[in-house]
């Protein structure tokens, strides 16, 4: 295996080839978040006029997608690469197919499909439209233009690229199952592979997210980190209108951890139905919240 | 004459809007250009996954010109009307205007106003980016830096290029100068995205769609559809296989190619033990791709026809190989699907209906399948089926909604069902009716003809019109988010396909018993719902007089404040207790007033009448029998209907019809005219006395009316009819011979009496003042 379709051969082409298009190539988010989006590079950023371009590794939680490591297909832990470029740049939708290019993906043999997907956070209370970009049949990418996030219009409108780093590299390796994966592109002794690197860790996780996961202590923390988001919130609160807020990423990282903490209830399912919606309510009004506060920043384009 | 070619390429539109699309563009253009007095030989549009197009040819030049007159103020008249008029009419002074006189009214002046025929290029650059600019799309986007603008356009995808020339097929077009969101329309447009990318320099439709095709572009939907479906077919034939044809399937995947390539790939055959119905679920839904069968039989075959849009240098092999693998794990889930289902049996399912909210007023699946059986059971008898075995589907019906297949494949539901329960062991007829109970679905739609179907379908339907109707959720308009009236028209249908005689309120009361045998009560914040054996469904909030909770009776004081009060008097209760076991927490409020019954059966009556209308049945005579009171016995109304319109095809109903209005007519006038009606018995003594023809009609009318109504008390309508028609001679005679406001006021009032009893005496079968002509 070369070393450019190892895992980590992928990811380290992909930021090459952004950074080359003028992206910052950031570290992934030190919480735990559902999707690349979550990341304030996107969420936040979106928002506002300023010019935007970032490209990141985030590490996804989905607590209710574990499977204790027995299916090949299925992660409560999986990477996304995520690209934004605000304002979308007219040619996306070829640098998008230069980067497959560049990852290896043979646009003379492959047949890729922009297929309609409109995507929709209701908890970050933002949509887009977009696809889903298909590979020989295959979903391996997401792409919008966020039109709105936080409930606010996008203005100007980011792109947004979201490729499933572990699909791609199977596809990329010809291999079917994830736990298969070539991580570190390494001969004999030395190789490693995604098994190595995770599967142990989603036996455990599954058994935590499905089992074990403290409710009663979750209930807490959601109801702890809802008050945190709306007291940092108004203890940042500009004085006058003419001035800007001063703790708007503080807040949203409480957002962030009320969604992920929702996600865990969820997984072990102590959440009904018609609370689950509730509870999806919530964590919007606080991003909605943070948005609010975030486009009164310097970054957020206050002026 | 000059032709016009548009194309507005863009970034990918979702396949389900391009043909639509197409249309609006098309319609959009020429209603513009019409409106303007521009007309044209005709009109095309075209769509591809990322382009728009229109050609219209035969479009004038320039438009016609125009000479209008306008009529001023005489001459003479204030300044102000003066200025009015030069300003109105453009011109500069009066020695511009003429004066005409009027015989009448003096001497006036006139404005002969001409306007030259403006450029059609004039005007198609004038509405084009209107037409763009509010293109009715389903859901549309801004994008890039224009974005940052309010009022930036907004278009499906990006819009990335406008081709627009316009001219004649012998020079060269000139392009229609206009600019939208900054995109300037030109003559060049690009050819397929990876088989051949460069710019492509056009000038008219002709060699537009030529170098379109050249560049791996097929512009017309219908022929990559055509090319689809014969290479499909092709491929399969040669492999000895059948393509198991899809149109809806076919449409979308002609939206998702510019120039269909089409492939083949297989599968493990292994995979075949899954249901054929949830491996083409899977592979149609998640791949778009077809499935195939071994030629002339009904199994499917381990194969799949896929549609790629590459001409790929390796011949597809990778495109193939790579499709395989997604399928392979798309039925390895369905395979885990129908494995993991299989181990559960359906009844163990419905604990878990019980957590699903079927509507929050309404209650949770779980409820709903308990009425649904209790119903079912009490219908059986009537519809011949066993008590037991409709009970028992009815309880099963549901249960694959919870299932991994159904989850994953809507569509699939109640199918999945009816595998799982064969499998099983459950009776033949029960496993039908978990299929079965949704149907009819459609007008079209097949109506389940085992009585155990027939037993929960009516059940399922019935339930799900009181449930709502007693929450007052009714279709408004074009709003039927419940599916209502296609539940009635299951139900009409299912009665009326069978000949079932029994009246519709019947069932419509035995539903509302089932409903009204759960009695549930609103939680408010905390508090609880609880559920108590029979009564009714109450909103509960407040008590007044308050309630001692420890001492509340929930069987006898609550059934007497539930059953008893008012029904807007609410009670609320604030601890938590439980009752025998069954206190469960819930929010939402749960009101059961009852159901207006006989607004049910109006809905019922209204889908009756348009599904004889659809049969062909004259909607007057549908008319003429719903005026009669209670008719909710399906059957029968549609059999009188049909009597009646045979009777009024003949001689004899015309002229009984043509009698009995007049009849109706006379006695309107006359029974305005005195105030009084005329609708006692007539005196036959007096009849008999006076002249023959009234004596006659006395005594056919005495006979005609109680063969009349025996005939229809044994439901023998054409006998009624023939009874009736006995009439015919006796009236014309009547009326001929008799003059009915006789002098004598004794006479006059018996004569009308005579009218009225013919009136009742046809009224027995319908309202014939209903009926037209």
């Amino acid at each position: 295996m070369s070393q450019k379709k190892s895992f980590q051969g992928l990811i380290l082409t992909l930021q090459e080839f952004w950074a080359a298009q003028g992206c910052v190539i950031l570290q992934p988010y030190d919480m735990e978040v559902g999707a690349g989006t979550f990341h304030p590079a996107t969420t936040l950023r979106a928002l506002g006029p300023k010019p935007w371009k970032a490209a990141y590794v985030q590490p996804s939680r989905r607590p209710k997608d574990g499977r204790y490591g027995e299916n090949p297909n299925r992660l409560q832990h999986y990477y996304q690469f995520q690209v934004i470029l605000k304002p979308n740049p007219p040619n996306l939708q070829e640098l998008y197919l230069a980067s497959l290019d560049a990852i290896g993906v043979d646009l003379k043999l492959h047949d890729i499909r922009f297929v309609e997907d409109d995507w929709e956070s209701p908890t970050l209370g933002a949509w887009g439209l977009g696809w889903e970009c298909w590979c020989d049949g295959m979903e391996v990418s997401q792409f919008t233009y966020f039109q709105q996030v936080a409930g606010f219009e996008c203005a100007p409108v980011a792109g947004e690229l979201t490729y499933g780093l572990e699909r791609l590299a199977m596809y990329v390796q010809g291999v079917e199952n994830v736990y298969d994966l070539d991580f570190n592109g390494a001969e004999g002794a030395d190789r490693i592979t995604y098994g190595d690197v995770f599967l142990q860790a989603e036996q455990e996780y599954s058994r935590h997210n499905f089992e074990a996961a403290d409710t009663a202590m979750l209930f807490r923390q959601f109801t702890d980190a809802e008050a945190a988001c709306r007291s940092y919130l108004e203890a940042g609160a500009p004085a006058a209108e003419t001035e800007r807020h001063r703790m708007a990423q503080p807040a949203y990282d409480q957002c962030i951890k009320a969604s992920h903490v929702f996600n865990l209830l969820d997984a072990r399912g102590v959440i009904s139905v018609t609370e689950r919606q509730s509870y999806i309510l919530r964590v919007r009004e606080l991003a909605k919240a943070c948005g609010a506060a975030w486009l009164k920043t310097a970054a957020g384009g206050a002026p | 004459m000059p032709d016009l070619l548009l194309e507005l390429r863009s970034e990918e539109i979702p396949a389900r809007m391009q043909r639509r699309a197409a249309e609006d563009l098309k319609k959009l253009v020429t209603d513009a250009l019409v409106e303007r007095g521009f007309l044209y030989e005709g009109a095309k549009a075209f769509s591809t996954p990322r382009r728009l197009a229109l050609h219209i040819a035969g479009l004038p030049a320039r438009g016609e010109a125009v000479r209008e007159e306008r009529r001023g103020p005489r001459v003479g008249a204030p300044e102000a009307a003066i200025q009015g008029f030069l300003k109105s009419a453009g011109l500069a002074s009066l020695d511009e205007a003429q004066k005409i006189t009027d015989p009448k009214k003096g001497e006036f002046y006139l404005a002969v106003i001409e306007r030259a025929g403006r450029e059609t290029l004039d005007v198609l650059a004038e509405l084009l980016p209107e037409i763009i600019r509010n293109f009715p799309w389903p859901k549309a986007m801004r994008w890039g830096a224009a974005s940052a603008q309010p009022g930036a356009l907004r278009w499906v995808r990006p819009l990335q290029s406008i081709v627009a020339t316009f001219g004649p097929e012998t020079e060269t077009p000139e392009v229609v100068p206009f600019a939208v969101g900054g995109i300037a329309a030109g003559t060049v447009t690009y050819g397929h995205r990876f088989l051949a990318p460069g710019p492509i320099e056009v000038r008219r439709f002709d060699d537009y769609i030529q170098a379109l095709e050249r560049a791996k572009v097929i512009l017309d939907a219908d022929r990559r559809k055509d090319v689809i479906l014969h290479d499909a077919r092709d491929l399969a034939f040669a492999r000895g296989l059948d393509l198991v044809e899809d149109e809806g399937l076919l449409e979308e995947v002609a939206g998702l190619v510019e120039w269909p390539v089409v492939l083949m790939g297989s599968f493990d055959a292994a995979f075949l033990d899954i249901p054929a119905e949830a491996i083409r679920a899977t592979i149609r839904a998640n791949q778009k791709c077809f499935v195939l069968r071994k030629s002339g039989s009904e199994d499917l075959a381990p194969a799949f026809i896929l549609v790629s849009n590459l001409l790929a240098s390796d011949g597809g092999q990778a495109i193939t190989a790579g499709n395989e693998r997604v399928v392979r794990a798309r039925l390895s889930d369905a395979k885990f699907f129908w494995e993991t289902d299989k181990a559960t049996k359906l009844e163990d399912r419905l604990p878990k209906l019980g957590s699903i909210v079927f509507h929050e007023k309404l209650g949770t699946q779980g409820e709903r399948i308990a009425r649904i059986a209790a119903l079912a059971k009490e219908l059986a008898p009537l519809v011949g089926a066993d008590p037991a075995l409709a009970e028992r589907a009815a309880r099963l019906a549901k249960a694959d909604l919870v299932t991994e297949m159904v989850g994953e494949f809507p569509e699939l539901q109640g199918l999945m069902g009816r595998k799982y329960a064969a499998l099983q062991g459950e009776h033949p007829s029960v496993c039908a009716a978990i299929e079965e109970h949704y149907k009819p679905v459609g007008p079209s739609d097949r109506v389940p003809s085992d009585p155990v179907s027939i037993a929960v379908a009516l059940a399922d339907k019935l339930d799900t019109l009181v449930g709502f109707w007693a929450i007052g959720e009714k279709p408004t308009g074009s709003k039927d988010p419940y599916a209502l009236r296609r539940a009635a028209l299951g139900v009409i249908r299912i009665i009326l396909e069978n000949k079932y005689l029994v009246q519709i309120s019947r069932y419509i009361t035995r539903a509302t018993s089932a409903l009204r045998s759960q009695i549930c009560l609103k939680a408010v914040g905390d508090d609880v719902i609880f559920k108590i054996g029979r009564g009714d469904f109450i909103d509960i909030d407040i008590v007044d007089p308050p309630i001692d909770i420890d001492r509340f009776d929930i069987h006898g004081d609550l059934r007497r404040i539930l059953l008893e009060e008012p029904a807007n008097n609410t009670v609320r209760l604030n601890r938590h207790r439980t009752i025998g076991g069954r206190v469960a927490g819930s929010q939402g409020s749960r009101i059961f007033n009852g159901v207006d019954v006989s607004d049910l059966l109006a809905f019922f009556a209204d889908r009756l009448k348009v599904y004889l209308r659809d049969q062909g049945a004259r909607h007057d005579l549908i008319d003429a029998v719903f005026a009669l009171p209670g008719q909710d016995d399906l059957l029968m109304v549609v059999r009188r209907v049909e009597a009646l319109g045979q009777f009024l095809d003949t001689e004899d109903g015309k002229n009984l019809l043509a009698g009995v209005k007049r009849a109706s007519n006379i006695l309107r006038i006359e029974e305005k005219k005195d105030g009084r009606a005329y609708d006692a018995a007539p005196d036959s003594t007096l009849a008999a006395s006076g002249e023959p023809a009234e004596r006659a009609l006395a005594e056919a009318l005495a006979g005609a009316a109680a063969t009349a109504s025996q005939a229809i008390a044994s439901e023998d309508f054409a006998g009624a009819m023939r009874a009736l028609s006995t009439l015919r001679a006796p009236v014309d005679a009547f009326f001929q011979d008799v003059t009915v406001n006789a002098p004598d006021p004794k006479l006059r009032e018996n004569r009308l009496l005579l009218l009225n009893a013919l009136r009742a005496a046809t009224r027995a079968v319908a309202d014939f003042s209903k009926i037209e002509g």
